[in-house]
């Protein structure tokens, strides 16, 4: 029996509090984010039991599904209100909870609010090593950064801020590999879709994944976050990526990191968290980078992928009968026939954001598609940066003024059209090319129509009014 | 929670793959700060169907719903769990469940059994007809006829689930063991405790640099 450990073995061993006789173990958790959609009925347990949060140096709340995009202050500063009476008073409660019960809160008006999976990482309180839990399942985003990261549900919220910890058993492990460069005009995005539609939407359940090879090492943080951030859309609760220099990198200097001696010790201990040489897997996929083209959704389930150059599929091409009788629900629902080329599916939304891809290197990869064209006519396309810092960095670089001009909406941050929690909604029938995460039936508003795809691929569907191989734009 | 050792009666034979969240309860339900009520949003665009299921009398209030692979894929949202529960749903035998899901039924005293396809595809059959008992004593799921399937749960929460056992406060009689472990994390890794997160600490010029 080899000692090699895999990354994910390592961080579960050095937050073991105690191992029990069933094989789950009492896991201690190092960083927990909090939104205002998961967490009311979180702190309402608290309150009935009498109980505290244990660690508030540990918890970090942030509003962020509800908010609506457009101004959140009049011309004087002063805050104006909600007109959705639910979600204001959602937001309400989560203020209230994090007065009463002291934990450190983003508020909507400050400049740090954004999507809790930019915020984590960009204010440095997401970290290698750590474990890191949000009532959210894209909490998987930060495994880019060497995290355990996963969504947890509101009960075990409540458990997390009674206790620091929670029961969990071992995940198995599994290995997706992508070797090679990647081709010209593919992203990040593009890779995670492909893996999706490699493993199946269920392929990584039981799981955690971590993401290897020469792509990923090649990849921004920025980049990994996105690959990472749908790690559940295949089926794994987390994705981890190992920390390299270009992690630490990124995280130098961040208001929340390490600093002084804290920073040098912690990389000594992060250095050591990579996967053994010889460390198993209980599961191993390999892609390679020349497969792997602009790419995008073409159903109702994340593993409907298709390359971009691709065809609407025929149900009857599915060998499962299962998945036959989907395909066809998908295909009725997404008013798509099979053999329909993708490039030639019209769209009416467009919208670049979501914790997928609402990062300044997304915004800047749209820009470049949008700069000196226009938005086609008939289409509504909305960019949302992740957080009022992307925003605020944005608009220092000028894209703001490249999609204006072009004809992009240019909104304040928040999950928007990612979910129909908040007034950034798909109209039944319409269609929506999306940088954001699912496509699932009614995710965008009641009767979306969502194809997932990559910020320059969504930017050249908003100038050319249809489905584009943004390869034909670039350059 | 409520001690729960056996679930019998009427199943929804729906035996859909892939059903998500979005599905068990859409997101404009989640404006919500309790847990109860949301039964009346359960499958809401399932229900805008004419003839569906769970508007069929046949399975009025049925405990136990029959679904295929890759159940409560998604979204973390617990309201799902708190949906079927309001629903009167008990029990949900799969082929799979998301990990996260399985969790939040677990937390809310439902049942998730994971069966292989076939019996899952005979349940179905029988559903439509005749009631299906899911039984937590014996591990077993049975039908009036000879079918006897058995299947595997977590220990914990096998006991957690027939003695109705408060997660929380059992994990509160721990204290004395995660205090030690703070302890030797803050020698070992003492950065952990110091992200300090008051607002002026937050509102550093170049947090958001590329």
């Amino acid at each position: 029996m080899s000692s090699s450990r895999t990354l994910y073995e390592k961080v579960w061993d050095a937050h073991v509090v105690e191992r029990r006789d069933d094989g789950s173990c009492l896991i201690y958790i190092d960083r927990h984010l909090l939104h205002e959609v998961t967490s009311p009925q979180a702190f309402e347990g608290l309150r009935a039991a009498g109980r505290r949060v244990r660690r508030r140096d540990l918890t970090l709340a942030v509003p962020d599904h509800n908010l609506p995009t457009t101004a959140r202050t009049d011309a004087a500063g002063k805050e104006l209100p909600i007109a959705d009476r639910e979600s204001a008073e959602q937001l309400a409660a989560l203020r209230r909870n994090v007065a009463e019960f002291d934990v450190p809160y983003i508020d909507a008006l400050s400049v740090n609010q954004g999507i809790v999976h930019v915020v984590g990482p960009e204010q440095g309180f997401t970290l290698p090593g750590t474990t890191m839990v949000c009532g959210d399942s894209h909490t998987s985003a930060h495994g880019a950064l060497g995290a355990l990261a996963f969504g947890i549900g509101t009960s075990e919220v409540e458990h997390v801020l009674a206790t620091q910890t929670l029961i969990l058993s071992p995940s198995k492990t599994m290995e997706v590999r992508v070797d090679g460069t990647l081709g010209y005009g593919v992203s990040a995005k593009d890779v995670v879709l492909a893996i999706i539609g490699r493993i199946g939407a269920a392929g990584g359940t039981g799981h955690v994944i971590e993401f290897t090879g020469e792509v990923i090492r090649a990849l921004s943080v920025e980049g990994r976050l996105t690959i990472a951030n749908m790690s559940i859309e295949g089926g794994a609760r987390a994705g981890m990526i190992a920390p390299d220099e270009t992690t630490f990198a990124y995280l130098k200097g961040r208001p929340m990191a390490p600093q002084g001696d804290d920073w040098a010790r912690a990389v000594d201990w992060w250095r050591t968290l990579p996967s053994d040489a010889g460390a198993r897997y209980d599961k191993v996929v390999r892609l390679e980078a020349s497969d792997i083209a602009p790419a995008l959704t073409w159903g109702t389930s994340p593993e409907d992928v298709v390359p971009i150059t691709g065809s609407v599929p025929a149900p009857d091409s599915f060998a499962d009968a299962s998945k036959r009788a989907a395909a066809q629900k998908s295909l009725d629902y997404m008013g798509l026939t099979p053999g329909m080329r993708m490039q030639d599916v019209p769209i009416q939304h467009v919208f670049i954001g979501s914790c997928t891809n609402s990062r300044i290197e997304d915004l800047r990869a749209a820009a470049s598609v949008a700069n000196g064209r226009h938005v086609a006519d008939g289409v509504r396309a909305l960019v949302v940066p992740g957080s009022g810092l992307v925003k605020r960095q944005a608009e220092a670089e000028g894209l703001d003024r490249i999609f204006t001009a072009a004809g992009f909406e240019w909104r304040e941050p928040g999950c928007s059209m990612c979910l129909a929690m908040n007034p950034d909604k798909v109209p039944a029938g319409e269609r929506c090319a999306s940088t954001s995460n699912r496509n699932f039936v009614g995710r965008q508003g009641p009767g979306s129509r969502t194809h997932l795809l990559s910020p320059a691929m969504a930017a050249a569907a908003a100038v050319t009014g249809r489905l584009a191989d943004v390869r034909e734009l670039m350059g | 929670m409520r001690a729960v050792t056996r679930v019998g009666g009427t199943a929804y034979p729906w035996g859909a793959k892939n059903v998500d969240t979005d599905v068990i309860i859409p997101a404009h339900w989640l404006k919500t700060i309790t847990r109860s009520g949301l039964g009346r949003g359960a499958f809401e665009t399932v229900r805008a169907q004419p003839g569906n299921l769970f508007d069929d009398p046949r399975y009025a209030g049925a405990p136990i719903l029959i679904a295929g692979d890759n159940f409560g894929c998604g979204s973390s949202r617990e309201h799902a769990a708190w949906a079927l529960a309001d629903m009167g749903v008990q029990a949900v035998i799969a082929p799979s469940f998301s990990d996260i899901f399985s969790g939040n039924a677990f937390k809310n005293g439902i049942v998730t059994v994971v069966l292989p396809q076939e019996a899952v595809d005979r349940l179905v059959e029988v559903a439509k007809t005749d009631p299906v008992t899911v039984d937590l004593e014996t591990m077993t799921v049975t039908t009036p006829y000879q079918d006897r399937y058995t299947f595997a749960l977590d220990p914990f929460r096998r006991r957690c689930l027939m003695e109705g056992l408060d997660e929380v406060g059992l994990t509160l009689a721990k204290d004395t063991v995660i205090s030690n472990f703070e302890e030797r994390l803050g020698v070992e890794r003492p950065w952990i405790g110091h992200g300090r997160a008051d607002d002026a600490g937050l509102a550093v010029e170049g947090a958001g640099r590329a």
